[in-house]
């Protein structure tokens, strides 16, 4: 991880990765909608409703990987000084935010008819709504306090204590009672989702996440150039 | 409303979402890289 320290070494990674996961996440996205739209049944309680999941879910997992993406890149700003940390967790933050937003969104659409209301207060709706929050707080934080290098004590470690809220969003379905169902999907154990729908959410997750990470990589090469072409107009008024 | 059009609009306002991040984080970046070009340029 070290190894990418430098911004030039990074950058001529992150140049060709760029268009790489840009086209790959589109197309996969892309392939995802038209099958989870008309090449899956309808559910037997939810009818056509369920297709809401290939959109819901990588938002949900997106929104929550997010933040571990702010909170690993703050611990690696604050112990090791890594001068890319502080890009990298501000590139993650809006993305992070909108997909939860997203997920926010969708979850309420999915609720209308699935439980007859747009939104309860239960504490996996709560929780994700709290995440959202985070996000808005983080980016507001990370702009007001990073204008002089880039870097900010204060919101790396807001970003590390945030990560407190990702175990209350995962078991809030069994600490709680919930209107929320239960977790399907599980990579230690058996799923109990049908492959008919599995298959067409990883698909849909994946195609997200490489969206994700075309949208960071593009974030922090603008900050990045922002950032040369601060030091150079400084350099040149001092001149 | 038929369930359909709850399907629809979630699917609209993702993928109109992800498109508008997408579209602005790489105006963001061609408008900063040619900037930070035209100023090595100038040097």
């Amino acid at each position: 991880m070290h190894a990418f320290a430098n911004p030039t070494r990074f950058l001529a990674l992150a140049k060709p990765l760029t268009p790489f996961l840009l086209l790959g996440g589109i197309a996969m996205v892309l392939v995802a909608c038209i099958w989870g739209l008309w090449a899956t049944p309808a559910e037997r309680l939810q009818g056509d409703t369920v297709k809401i999941i290939f959109v819901h879910v990588p938002m949900a997992w997106l929104g929550m990987a997010g933040w571990t993406g702010i909170a690993v890149a703050s611990v690696t700003e604050l112990i090791w000084r890594h001068p890319l940390a502080s890009h990298a967790a501000r590139a993650i933050a809006v993305p992070g935010a909108l997909f939860s937003l997203l997920c926010l969104v969708t979850g309420s659409i999915w609720g209308r008819p699935a439980w007859g209301t747009w939104w309860v207060w239960d504490g996996r709706l709560t929780s994700m709504l709290v995440l959202f929050f985070l996000y808005l707080a983080y980016i507001v934080l990370a702009n007001e306090t990073s204008k002089n290098n880039g870097q900010s004590r204060i919101a790396a470690i807001f970003g590390v204590v945030g990560i407190v809220n990702l175990p209350i969003i995962r078991f809030s379905v069994e600490w709680w009672e919930t209107q929320h169902q239960g977790t399907s999907i599980s990579i230690m154990g058996k799923s109990t989702i049908d492959a008919l729908y599995l298959w067409p959410l990883l698909v849909s997750a994946t195609g997200f996440s490489l969206l994700f990470g075309a949208i960071v990589l593009m974030r922090m090469r603008a900050t990045l150039a922002q950032t040369k072409v601060d030091a150079r107009l400084k350099r040149m008024a001092a001149e | 409303m038929n369930h359909w059009s709850f399907v629809y609009a979630a699917y609209a306002i993702v993928l109109l979402g992800t498109a508008a991040v997408v579209v602005n984080s790489y105006v963001s970046m061609r408008r900063a890289e040619r900037k930070a070009d035209q100023l090595g340029k100038r040097k």
